[in-house]
């Protein structure tokens, strides 16, 4: 097999998939607005379809691709289904704080 | 510093250079005389009616959601098309398969109005 | 071995083909029959027979398999029927079933389109989540199967659009995607360890790096993180008492029995097959959750008013449990895993039918709707809707029959959900056979003796004892105690309240076949549980 044409070491990929997902991550814990905080979720899973095509290459196989994929395809569900739901939820309240949101309580 | 980065670098290094340098240089060399007119929008389009933070009708979001979804989905066809050969019928008929269930989709959200603009 | 669909594949497939299909198909009817009251009453007819059509794929896969006692593998080894995926299976299953036959009519509460295809056509695209979540063995199938269940159920759940349900859904849909976007991450560090997505290739890498290996306990940390939310266990457990109180209670019971059952066959799957080298790493840490959660769960019941909220906490309650199953790790407790979930399905499910159909009454001073038990159609302010709806119930000839229908249905559309503790006040009066019901329900949920709940208890504490975890059992054994508590609340309430105002039912055939199968279920597997024992034997598998 002929040497990976490999420029970028896996780890500096798997280190910059760790910080964006560490950033989904703050994002979704400290923001406020519902949008905002899905974009983090997104950019969380965007983090780890760059694990995965980095392993993919690493490995020289396919299954990281496919499993990115689909990824893909389930975000892109989510983000339907939620922005759907999103605006249920700006039609009954009228706002997207998730402070001004939350009634349901114990 | 893997040594693929280094042209890049230089590019990027250019590319920051060239519009500095082309600015000060004009601004040196040029006369100033500002007007209106010359402020105005010049071959980019007409002039904006209201900012770009206002907000948008509803509608714009139910096509939003369906163009991302049917957008998305055609992402199981590259891999197809990539193999087409190889795979043959059994590849037709697997995104035959695929394709049905889209269209059940297309077809509810056509029956729900969706796709109107009211 | 070929590249292409083999028949295999095919038999193993078909359960999800058929859910798949019957989910379009009552999708696309309910286009077609917009506007048709008699038309529209196939609908549930039509879910019902794909539920019926997936129980003999499942019974032949099932009688294939007892033939032979060996998995049937499929798709090179990405799914597979075994005892494991058949013993879910089944559980999901009865609860889609109970919750088809209830739902019957049982969603038209603002006056509008009921959208009941899109409601059953998701309920049945939601069972076929669980039944990949049930067969696969491969990260990828997996994560598909939950995240169509998932989907499913965060459309569901706000499925009322009202501001508790949406407040519900968009709780639901956040928590959820941030756990599987953790999920997520554990399964790519497993197929970096593993360089493949086969479970049983992730058991040998795990196996090879030994549990000491941090990008293991990485691994395992956020992939039990993200299996850990959907079970609601505790630190990732508040969700859950948001999403059932503000569910549609028909939803409620779904998601308390298919996807929690479902997300254990899961986490169980994941535990057992490509974790298992890694015990020393997660069996501490799910020992300390399982108690938590039993803890959390049990004792927020107390102070609950809301019975959703208060069934939400002790659900919570019994994920503490099949926890403790999975943390004594032997065949009993394997098994204890499956018998639980069987035996938690028929009575949680008929916990929240009977408050999905229980429904507050106007003070009859208040206002003239005493439509509860027989009033005439133009009595009700639906009088209309009602008579609509007597039209699509050809098989309720006898006018009496029609009358309290289309009341029992203006209850249904107009009146309050009645979801208080205090609500229950005086059921034995006024409904005694509901009151009943309840009373065998609690029991089981409870884990008393001649009921199925003792069952699923029984096996834990075994488990336990067997693998000598004798503190867990105790702790265990404490939590029963205060379960008894607050399930005696709403007993007391019922026998021993005085009903004021009095609480309404809005009841169909639909209702009443779904709450009798659920009530037969809980007491036949408790009096004879040995052919139910039988279909759980999971323990033995890898």
């Amino acid at each position: 097999m002929p040497p990976l044409p490999q420029t970028v070491p896996l780890s500096w990929y798997l280190l910059l998939s760790a910080i964006l997902f560490g950033l989904g991550v703050a994002g979704f814990l400290f923001r406020k607005n519902i949008i905002t905080v899905f974009m983090s979720i997104e950019l969380m899973l965007n983090a780890v379809n760059l694990s995965f095509i980095a392993f993919s290459y690493q490995f020289r196989q396919v299954d990281g691709h496919i499993f990115a994929f689909f990824v893909m395809v389930v975000a892109a569900a989510e983000a339907a289904v939620g922005l759907g739901i999103i605006l249920t939820v700006f039609k009954n309240r009228a706002t997207l704080q998730i402070d001004e949101i939350s009634t349901l309580k114990n | 510093m893997p040594p693929g980065y280094v042209p890049i670098f230089i590019f990027l290094g250019l590319t920051i250079l060239f519009p500095v340098v082309t600015l000060v240089l004009a601004r040196l060399i040029r006369p100033s005389a500002p007007s209106f007119a010359k402020l105005e929008a010049y071959e980019c389009g007409i002039q904006a009616a209201s900012g770009s933070r206002g907000r948008y009708t509803v509608r714009f979001y139910i096509i939003a959601i369906l163009f991302v979804i049917f957008d998305v989905e055609t992402i199981f066809l590259f891999p197809w098309a990539v193999r087409y050969k190889q795979l043959g019928w059994f590849g037709v008929a697997e995104v035959a398969v695929f394709l049905a269930f889209l269209v059940v989709g297309y077809v509810w959200a056509y029956k729900k109005r969706a796709l109107e603009w009211v | 071995m070929s590249l292409y669909y083999t028949a295999s594949d095919h038999f193993v497939l078909l359960p999800a083909i058929l859910l798949a299909l019957f989910g379009c198909a009552v999708l696309l009817f309910d286009l077609t029959a917009l506007g048709s009251p008699r038309q529209r009453l196939w609908l549930p007819g039509l879910a019902l027979s794909g539920l019926g059509f997936t129980a003999v794929a499942l019974l032949r896969q099932h009688m294939l398999v007892a033939a032979q006692g060996v998995e049937i593998s499929a798709f090179r080894g990405a799914m597979a029927v075994d005892r494991f995926a058949l013993a879910f299976n089944w559980i999901f299953l009865v609860a889609a079933v109970l919750v088809v036959l209830f739902s019957y009519r049982h969603l038209r509460r603002e006056g509008g389109p009921d959208h009941a295809g899109e409601y059953l056509g998701l309920v049945l695209l939601a069972h076929c989540g669980m039944f990949f979540l049930a067969t696969s063995l491969d990260l990828v199938t997996l994560f598909i199967g939950l995240e169509l269940m998932a989907v499913c159920f965060y459309v569901l759940v706000g499925f009322a659009r009202d501001r508790r349900s949406s407040e519900a859904a968009i709780k639901y849909l956040l928590l959820g995607a941030f756990s599987s976007a953790f999920l997520l991450y554990g399964f790519s560090l497993l197929y970096g360890l593993a360089g493949s997505t086969r479970l049983k290739d992730i058991a040998d890498a795990v196996a090879n790096q030994g549990p000491g290996d941090p990008v293991v306990l990485l691994a395992v940390v956020t992939s039990a993180a993200g299996a850990l939310f959907k079970v609601a266990a505790v630190p990732f457990h508040a969700w859950a008492p948001d999403a059932y109180e503000g569910a549609p209670t028909p939803v409620t019971a779904y998601l308390a029995v298919g996807s929690t059952a479902a997300s254990f066959a899961f986490l169980a799957r994941l535990f057992v097959t490509p974790l298992a080298d890694a015990r020393e790493i997660w069996d501490p840490l799910l020992a300390v959750i399982a108690v938590a959660t039993l803890t959390i769960g049990n004792l927020a019941a107390v102070t609950q008013s809301n019975v959703k909220r208060l069934l939400a906490y002790s659900s919570i309650g019994h994920a503490g449990y099949v926890l403790l199953g999975l943390v004594a790790g032997n065949n009993t407790g394997l098994n204890g895993v499956a018998v639980y979930l069987l035996t938690y399905a028929p009575m949680t499910a008929g916990a929240f039918l009977i408050v999905a159909a229980m429904r507050r009454t106007a003070r009859p001073a208040a206002a003239p709707l005493e439509a509860v038990t027989a009033a005439p159609v133009a009595a009700s302010p639906r009088g209309r809707s009602g008579a609509t709806v007597m039209e699509a119930q050809p098989e309720l000839s006898s006018p009496r029959l029609e009358e309290r229908a289309s009341a029992d249905d203006a209850v249904a559309a107009t009146a309050e959900p009645a979801e208080d503790v205090d609500d229950f006040n005086g059921l034995m009066h006024r409904r005694p056979g509901y009151a009943i019901w309840m009373l065998i329900f609690l029991m089981s949920l409870a884990g008393i003796p001649p009921t199925a709940g003792f069952l699923g208890k029984y096996y834990i504490f075994l488990s336990l004892i067997e693998a000598g975890r004798y503190v867990l059992a105790v702790i265990a054994t404490l939590y029963v105690a205060v379960a008894l508590y607050y399930y005696f609340r709403i007993v007391r309430a019922m026998f021993a309240g005085e009903p004021d105002p009095p609480v309404g039912v809005a009841e169909n055939w639909g209702t009443k076949v779904a709450l009798t199968a659920a009530g037969v279920l809980t007491v036949g597997i408790g009096l004879y549980p040995e052919p139910f024992l039988r279909l759980v034997q999971i323990a033995g598998m890898r």
